[in-house]
């Protein structure tokens, strides 16, 4: 038998309203009792102490991509894995975003045994949601869903095929499995590099036209709608998403949404820099649609924030606006940037913080995790939330070097994560 | 050659790359403008050669093909006494799979003081002048900036009108695609003139309204205001989509004519960077009559360029 307790700190869960001090007891990997009277505790249980820490459900990350298999100069699960669990994830749901593509049993088989090899966050896998990533047949998601996948995307790619997107909606209805499009218009999108505004407009760099946006998640929750299947959008990062989700929410339409840490208070002036590290996907938009985005975070209208984790080799980001490629490591800055972006101004408390990053996830990735309760896994997150740091890129686990808050002073700094009752990550 | 005529470094002068117009001052432009006509002067309209850049080289690093502005900065190095290295990416180790950054790193580790750099995307000379020790001028970034051709452009209306402040300047085109667009929008702004955007809307954002710019769809119906025209070229290769239904439509609707001529203000400018698509945005009778001051502007361009080598020298020796 194996025992834990975190004692002294901010048991902060908010999948059951729980924001107070406790004692939180993990044996054998389970959660075995909150605030649990000395009498309970194992002789010989090991013993964090959380004084002044908050402690809290690991983070669950929706959309990560970890590139592995065919990318492993960007990324591989391992330096992935570490990466998440140096910013608090204790899950994370990997893209198939990698070469060659999961969109077969076997590749799913093979993510969830390097995953297993790395021994250190929780990875679920979304396998493709059609054959060869093509946006053509179908995926088999039956048999994709019974080898360990937990959703269905072709992200990063959105879905340009509106009957198919339409019949795998209908169809997964059986395997009560989500489907994740990534919300863009490819003919719309085209070429461009940043958010179409006037600060595009003053640089001559091609834009990315928020319309592209809203107009696909206008046809993804349509579908959603008119077929009753489990729909994801995300991330968005404007306010005509947001509207249009703002109402077929309140129509009852069972669509969720994310976005990200870093669409949350960066604009695109950013890019007046010409610097790659600002080039990610959404693209960093205008001033409206970021307070648009953190309102929308605070209502519950977008219910997640992932961590757009889209890691890219050095070389390939040190090149020019055109040819460095989208992307930036995030998995390593998502709770501090909320922490200093979002809870510190007063847009979220720290227990819809924790929801929009832990529990909201693990719900809509319909896994068991985001919670804190007797019986649950002991998937946990301990964080001081008054520590302050700068982010030194080039000192991320992650493979990728590249990120836009590269530099920029943060809040709220992870000293342990724990998964499974394990500490799998501590800092010194 | 010595020269009777002398010339003082400004004082105030403290830029060590030229990259855009937009960040410059008024003051600035006007110290660039006034060294371009002394040089000239001194040059005997950029025919003799000076001695004030000896022992320094320009290279110039062109990723885009180009045939005026390269011969232009080669001939503005050597009027000055500097040697010139020349770059292009065809058949270059660029070709080869090298990043244009390493590539401007390798040219400058062989001993240059500035590098002159054209490239398809906007920012690239930005990124090269945070990756380099010594100068890097701009002459051309994809749509962005062409800061030289904006101020050869400004040259050329102030020798003839004597000030730019006060002149109702019309950009006609393709503003979308266009760097010398953007330069001459900053830089005619900052000497006060008004500027007016004018083509089709699929080229002509309406943003620009928002930043203070006149933004008009009817070169006809702006023509009467107009003391400059700039006709800037439709860039057919920049374009995903064509913005237009037809060429024909476009010359219809935009090419400056002969009877637009007539219908314009006394002596009004007709100015294009070139080059020029005869037939599109200006017919050859037009291109090559008496309004027409497009040769000045090429031979104002060199100029402008040692102006911009000397300036740029002086602040790497401070």
């Amino acid at each position: 038998m194996t025992a834990l307790l975190i004692e002294n700190g901010r048991l902060v869960d908010p999948s059951v309203g729980w924001d107070g001090p406790a004692r939180l007891l993990v044996v054998d990997g389970i959660v075995a009792a909150i605030d649990p009277s000395d009498g309970d505790i194992p002789q010989g249980a090991d013993r964090i102490d959380a004084s002044g820490q908050i402690v809290a459900p690991g983070l669950v990350d929706l959309a990560a991509e970890l590139r592995d298999p065919g990318r492993e100069e960007d990324e591989s699960i391992q330096t992935g894995s570490d990466a998440a669990l140096a910013g608090g994830y204790t899950s994370v749901l990997c893209s198939a975003s990698t070469s060659p593509v999961i969109d077969t049993p076997a590749a799913v088989e093979l993510v969830r045994q390097k995953s297993a090899q790395a021994s250190g966050v929780r990875v679920h896998v979304i396998a493709c949601l059609s054959k060869g990533r093509e946006a053509d047949q179908m995926a088999e998601l039956g048999l994709l869903s019974d080898a360990g996948a937990v959703a269905f995307s072709d992200a990063p790619y959105p879905m340009p095929n509106d009957a198919l997107l339409k019949r795998a909606l209908e169809y997964c209805r059986m395997l009560n499995k989500p489907i994740f499009d990534r919300p863009e218009v490819p003919v719309l999108a085209s070429s461009g590099v940043m958010h179409d505004g006037q600060v595009s407009l003053v640089l001559g760099l091609r834009g990315l036209p928020t319309e592209a946006e809203d107009l696909a998640v206008a046809r993804d929750v349509r579908l959603a709608e008119a077929t009753g299947g489990w729909l994801h959008v995300g991330p968005v990062s404007t306010m005509g998403s947001i509207d249009l989700l703002r109402r077929v929410k309140s129509r009852g339409v069972q669509v969720t949404a994310s976005s990200c840490p870093h669409n949350l208070f960066l604009t695109d002036s950013e890019l007046r820099s010409y610097d790659s590290r600002f080039k990610v996907h959404p693209p960093l938009r205008s001033p409206r649609h970021v307070e648009a985005l953190r309102l929308a975070i605070a209502d519950g209208t977008i219910d997640a924030i992932v961590s757009g984790h889209m890691p890219r080799a050095t070389e390939k980001k040190s090149n020019d606006l055109d040819r460095a490629p989208f992307g930036a490591a995030a998995l390593e800055t998502s709770l501090s940037s909320v922490a200093t972006f979002m809870v510190r101004p007063g847009h979220l408390t720290w227990a819809d913080a924790i929801d929009r990053l832990s529990t909201a996830p693990a719900r809509i990735a319909g896994i068991n995790a985001g919670g804190l309760s007797v019986g649950q896994a002991g998937d946990i997150v301990i964080f001081d939330p008054s520590a302050q740091w700068t982010v030194d890129g080039s000192k991320f686990r992650s493979r990728c070097k590249s990120s836009p808050l590269d530099g920029k002073q943060l809040e709220a700094l992870v000293t342990r994560t724990i998964v499974g009752g394990q500490v799998k990550f501590a800092r010194s | 050659m010595s020269t009777a005529e002398t010339i003082e470094y400004p004082a105030n002068w403290t830029r060590r790359h030229l990259l855009d117009l937009e960040s410059l001052s008024s003051e600035e432009i006007v110290i660039l403008l006034d060294t371009a006509d002394k040089l000239k002067r001194m040059t005997d309209g950029c025919r003799r050669k000076l001695s004030l850049l000896t022992g320094l080289t320009c290279a110039n690093l062109f990723f885009e093909n180009s045939t005026r502005t390269r011969n232009s900065f080669s001939l503005a190095a050597k009027r000055l006494g500097a040697d010139t290295v020349e770059f292009s990416s065809a058949g270059s180790s660029v070709a080869k799979g090298e990043s244009f950054v390493d590539t401007a790193k390798t040219i400058e580790s062989m001993g240059v003081d500035w590098v002159v750099t054209r490239h398809s995307t906007p920012g690239t000379p930005h990124l090269l002048s945070r990756e380099l020790d010594c100068s890097v001028l701009n002459a051309g970034d994809g749509p962005h900036e062409h800061p030289t051709q904006g101020l050869l452009d400004m040259l050329t209306i102030r020798q003839h009108r004597g000030q730019i402040a006060g002149l109702t300047v019309a950009l006609v085109g393709d503003i979308a695609h266009s760097r010398t667009a953007r330069s001459n929008i900053w830089g005619l702004k900052k000497l006060g003139a008004h500027v007016i955007i004018c083509g089709p809307p699929t080229l002509v954002s309406q943003r620009w309204s928002e930043l203070g710019f006149e933004v008009s769809y009817s070169l006809d119906e702006i023509l009467p205001r107009c003391d400059v025209l700039n006709l800037l070229r439709i860039q057919f290769e920049r374009q995903s989509a064509r913005p237009f239904p037809s060429v024909q439509e476009y010359a219809a609707l935009y090419a400056m004519t002969g009877d637009r001529v007539r219908r314009s203000k006394d002596g009004i400018l007709i100015m294009a960077p070139g080059p020029i698509n005869r037939g599109v945005e200006i017919t050859p009778e037009v291109a090559d009559g008496p309004h027409s001051v497009i040769l000045e502007q090429v031979n104002n361009g060199i100029a402008v360029r040692m102006a911009a080598l000397w300036l740029l020298a002086g602040k790497q020796e401070v």
